[in-house]
């Protein structure tokens, strides 16, 4: 199967599964970030929960990181290839007249969602690994000792209005990067499904409903902090 | 109808090309888009200026010979089919329409608006044929039975004429379409099965080989495709290239 990853088709694969991968994570991502909007509690323990389990932290985590970097670096390899396999370009091209402006933007809106993914890696990965593993502080708890710590690091990185603002341009860009990669992943792998109706209005729905989901979550700490 | 020709002239293959203006006029809008071509031929050699240099043949739209990018799109403006069934009634009176070669690294141009699309028949050679007893012996098709949807899509994908508006029309040159259609038309039907294996694998290193770009699902290709094959085409070419590289490492 060596050679199959390195044909041209296998690497539409590769990038297809990094995505399935990542289309999966987002649904459990939103799922435990979406409690902080009715109970601090069980947002808490859930986040305590993600957070200290050996299994989501040394096994599923790193698998996260790999499928990210994954994805970014050969989205980058097949841009540059395929932006190479055209020397001269078109002086007059209507692209609209036949693909949608998502499909053909998906390297501007992931390169917006790179930049999203450092700054919420900043914001929240680092000091994180800082806490549990440079200072050794596993409990999960406020420094006066008075609850979890979570809930308030949630709502105190959405004071700010720059961050809201970068959050949500960020999720629209993400929408219109799942409007085309939702369906292409599943044509990238060979299924017939990703062009039928309902899978295309499963994709639509999903494409935009996730997005909103973060959108939501980071307006409702914005005004209720 | 009065028309402006902004047109892509370029000597040769190692020549350096520009776009150049011309001016034709009393165009008919019955014409096909070749056929104002060949006005506007002749008034260059009338005029003792070297003709713009285009493919053709058939002028029926079936010998995949007619090219050019035509406003920004394979074939011009008009869906399923090729340069030469275009009617000059799809432009307006008065219209300045830019007319480029298919643009593909895989593609070189040779003169003007005519590119070197021989990367299509070493893809096909390297695996786009069945092998068959020719000798006398050989048995009737019609003797295999074959289902009427197989048949119905393998026919569809074997419509490809191989003229690679695909290619031009795709923003990463992905000869993905071509490539995948002719995988399909024997990946469907009983006689495709023996060479299979090889014919998927091969016929895919030989599309990486050419140096043309990887298919990201746009589905530009399918929308310009003058005979209109189906993305599904990709689709099964990519399981028939898992398949294979399963049962052939």
């Amino acid at each position: 199967m060596s050679g199959f990853f390195n044909s041209s088709i296998g690497r539409k694969y590769a990038m297809a599964l990094s995505a399935f991968f990542l289309i999966i994570f987002l649904v459990i991502h939103l799922a435990v970030n979406i409690t902080s909007l009715f109970s601090e509690d069980l947002f808490n323990q859930l986040s305590h929960f993600m957070g200290t389990n050996p299994l989501i932290q040394f096994a599923m985590q790193p698998v996260l990181i790999f499928g990210v970097v994954f994805h970014f670096i050969m989205g980058f390899v097949l841009e540059l290839k395929n932006k190479g396999s055209r020397n001269v370009k078109y002086a007059k091209n209507n692209g609209s007249a036949n693909s949608t402006w998502m499909s053909r933007n998906m390297i501007y809106s992931g390169l917006v969602i790179l930049a999203f993914i450092v700054l919420h890696f900043i914001d929240f990965w680092i000091p994180e690994l800082n806490t549990k593993y440079v200072q050794g502080d596993m409990s999960g708890m406020l420094a006066g000792e008075e609850g979890f710590r979570y809930f308030e690091e949630l709502q105190h990185k959405f004071v700010e209005p720059w961050r809201v603002g970068a959050y949500i341009v960020a999720f629209i860009l993400l929408a219109l990067h799942l409007l085309h990669g939702f369906t292409s992943a599943f044509q990238s792998v060979g299924a017939t499904m990703g062009r039928k109706k309902t899978m295309k209005n499963i994709g639509k729905a999903y494409s935009i409903l996730i997005p909103l989901g973060f959108i939501v979550i980071a307006l409702f700490h914005h005004f209720n902090h | 109808m009065n028309l402006t020709l902004k047109i892509w002239r370029q000597k040769g293959p190692q020549e350096k090309g520009k776009m150049v203006d011309y001016k034709v006029s009393d165009i008919s809008e019955h014409m096909s888009f070749l056929e104002m071509m060949d006005v506007l031929n002749e008034q260059l050699v009338n005029s003792g200026e070297e003709p713009v240099a285009f493919d053709h043949d058939c002028r029926e739209g079936i010998c995949g010979m007619c090219s050019l990018h035509i406003n920004g799109e394979a074939h011009g403006p008009d869906r399923g089919i090729t340069t030469c069934q275009l009617h000059m009634r799809m432009f307006k009176d008065g219209e300045t329409i830019t007319i480029e070669p298919w643009r593909a690294k895989a593609f070189p141009v040779i003169k003007d608006l005519v590119v070197d699309r021989t990367a299509f028949e070493r893809i096909q050679q390297a695996g786009g044929y069945i092998s068959v007893n020719t000798s006398g012996n050989t048995q009737d098709a019609n003797a295999i039975p074959i289902s009427k949807h197989a048949a119905d899509e393998a026919m569809d994908a074997a419509a490809c004429i191989g003229c690679g508006a695909c290619v031009a029309s795709c923003k990463n040159s992905s000869a993905m379409l071509f490539v995948g259609a002719k995988v399909s038309q024997f990946a469907l039907l009983p006689q495709g099965q023996v060479e299979a294996v090889d014919r998927v694998k091969n016929m895919v290193a030989q599309m990486d080989l050419e140096g043309f770009g990887n298919c990201t699902n746009t589905g530009a290709c399918e929308v310009e495709c003058p005979k209109e094959i189906s993305l599904e085409n990709i689709a099964r070419m990519n399981r028939e290239l898992v398949k294979a590289s399963l049962i052939k490492f």
